[in-house]
């Protein structure tokens, strides 16, 4: 009878490590074809805090990674391959501010940065290189700097992914700058 | 005939010891038993340094009437007539008055290099036009006569004579460097604690620089010249440059990039260039995100002026140990590694391990991962 109870015994616990390993096996699946990533493009040493924080707040909700990318326009006199310390500079000191504020929100962050002729051409390099599943952007509300009306329309139909412009907002005065440099 | 060799002892001010220690040099070449002969030398009134002249040989100076006055300018065609084996011609970015056979001393000193003749000189760094405007600026006070930097480039030695500021202003003080009564007022202008600090500093990077593009020229000549076997043993054996180099240590995953960050920021603040190394486990395919991170890590350091090497390797330090002596790093920056586990915990860790495996004087610095959480693949 033992003998009977310890074979058993040995059966059930073999299938139900079994059952967990499969079950490992599907969720690490899983998550694999979930990828998410939420692009969030910007120019210039401000962001719009509304963008910011609605790219958070998706990243979080969806375990997505999200992907600020600063667009950096190089003047036609330049190889469009060039280095640009002072639009690194910027960016370096804008993507660093994003990624403490999205490590507080415990989202993590694959940061870029991007070139081109102007920010649409970077924008369209970018899309080209990366993947993502939803792009937050924000209109200006009197044109402003950086992405254009129509630049917008262009992303709605190039874009292989979801976007979500924000209209202009009283709120959009809030914009999340730099920390000076120490 | 082949060109004589050129030999410039570079100083932050004026009383230094330039003069000094190229007679003394001289001294040492003419008790060797070469032929020395000094060409030119402004002495200053200076006993130390008239005493070091004593015993060598000096070509005669010519007068050059200036409107009343006559000047004592270097006989050029004396010296090339006397040809000694080595020349001491003190104070190369002068400017000679007009009727002479060179605008500048230092058109003198190429004339007796081209006929053979070896070469000692001074000069000052606030004399190289390049560093003019910048010497002008740090310093208040602006130096006419002024030469190219290619003179010091074409220099087969530059000897720097460096001196801290406190003691420069103790010879200074003592009246060796002008006689009393002009000691205050040098004191008040140019002889300033901050403005020696300043040329120092001039001086020591300039120094730099010259020692890292002479490098990089012997390492870089062309085959096929004869003298490539010697110019590859130059390149292996002349001591690294003085100037940082940076190499970040990275991985194709986002946390790499915030180490790019302050890397790129430190080697901006030191004025350096940046290079970005992932050790390659060996068959380690670059493909999926991998491969994506890959791409953006070269994006990055392309932006940033940075160059991205990929070393394949099993062993991280041997590989990170052959670059930095390859590329003359200096300062190494590694990510936090997160925690071990199993027989991992009792390896040593990857800092420990490089700073024993790379040249002495290489720093390694961990960067400390803020950001929190990694992308997830």
């Amino acid at each position: 009878v033992i003998e009977h109870f310890v074979v058993g015994l040995a059966l059930l616990a073999g299938l139900a490590g079994g059952f967990l390993l499969a079950r490992a096996r599907v969720r690490r699946s899983g998550r694999a074809d979930s990828v998410h990533r939420i692009l969030l493009p910007f120019t210039g040493s401000e962001i719009s805090r509304r963008a910011l924080d609605a790219a958070l707040r998706l990243a979080r909700a969806e375990g997505a990674t999200l992907m600020p990318a600063y667009l950096a326009a190089v003047p036609l006199q330049l190889p469009l391959r060039c280095a640009l310390p002072n639009e690194a500079a910027k960016a370096m000191a804008m993507l660093e501010a994003i990624e403490q504020r999205a490590s507080a929100q415990d989202v993590a962050v694959d940061a870029r940065i991007e070139r081109g002729r102007s920010y649409r051409h970077a924008l369209a390099r970018l899309l080209e290189e990366e993947s993502f599943d939803r792009v937050v952007v924000a209109a200006h509300a009197n044109g402003g700097e950086g992405l254009s009306g129509d630049d917008l329309v262009w992303l709605l139909r190039s874009a292989p992914a979801e976007v979500l412009i924000l209209r202009p907002a009283p709120g959009d005065e809030r914009r999340l700058s730099a920390p000076a440099p120490v | 005939m082949s060109n004589g060799r050129y030999k410039i002892f570079l100083g932050m001010a004026a009383g230094v010891g330039k003069t000094y220690r190229m007679l003394q040099e001289g001294q040492a070449e003419a008790a060797a038993g070469r032929d020395v002969a000094i060409g030119y030398l402004e002495p200053h009134d200076r006993e130390e340094t008239t005493a070091q002249a004593r015993g060598l040989e000096m070509v005669p100076r010519r007068s050059v009437p200036i409107r009343d006055l006559a000047s004592w300018e270097m006989d050029l065609p004396a010296l090339l007539a006397r040809g000694p084996e080595l020349a001491l011609i003190d104070e190369l970015a002068h400017t000679n008055p007009p009727g002479l056979e060179h605008r500048k001393r230092y058109e003198d000193i190429a004339d007796a290099l081209a006929a053979g003749i070896d070469v000692f000189s001074t000069v000052n760094v606030q004399h190289l036009e390049s560093l003019n405007d910048q010497v002008a600026e740090l310093t208040g006070v602006r130096v006419r006569e002024t030469v190219p930097d290619s003179v010091l480039g074409s220099a087969d030695e530059v000897v720097l004579i460096d001196l801290t500021p406190e003691a420069l202003l103790g010879r200074l003080r003592a009246g060796k460097i002008y006689p009393g009564e002009n000691v205050d007022a040098a004191l008040n202008n140019f002889f300033r604690i901050e403005n020696l600090a300043a040329l120092r500093e001039v001086s020591l990077r300039q120094v730099a620089e010259d020692v890292e593009s002479k490098r990089l020229v012997r390492g870089e000549a062309p085959a096929g010249l004869g003298t490539r076997g010697e110019e590859e043993r130059l390149a292996t054996e002349v001591p690294k440059a003085v100037g940082e180099r940076l190499l970040a240590l990275v991985r194709p995953r986002p946390s790499s990039q915030r180490l790019v960050r302050r890397a790129w920021r430190s080697a901006q603040r030191l004025g350096t260039d940046l290079d970005l190394l992932w050790v390659k486990r060996p068959g380690e395919a670059i493909e999926g995100e991998v491969e994506r991170q890959v791409r953006a890590l070269r994006r990055l350091a392309s932006v940033l002026g940075a160059t991205l090497l990929i070393e394949e390797h099993d062993d991280v330090v041997t590989a990170v140990a052959r670059v930095v002596r390859e590329r003359g790093s200096t300062y190494i920056m590694v990510g936090e590694s997160g925690p071990q586990r199993g027989l991992a915990r009792l390896r040593e860790p990857l800092p420990q391990r490089l700073m024993r495996a790379t040249p002495p004087g290489v720093d390694v610095r961990i960067v400390a991962d803020r950001g929190g959480r990694e992308g997830r693949p």
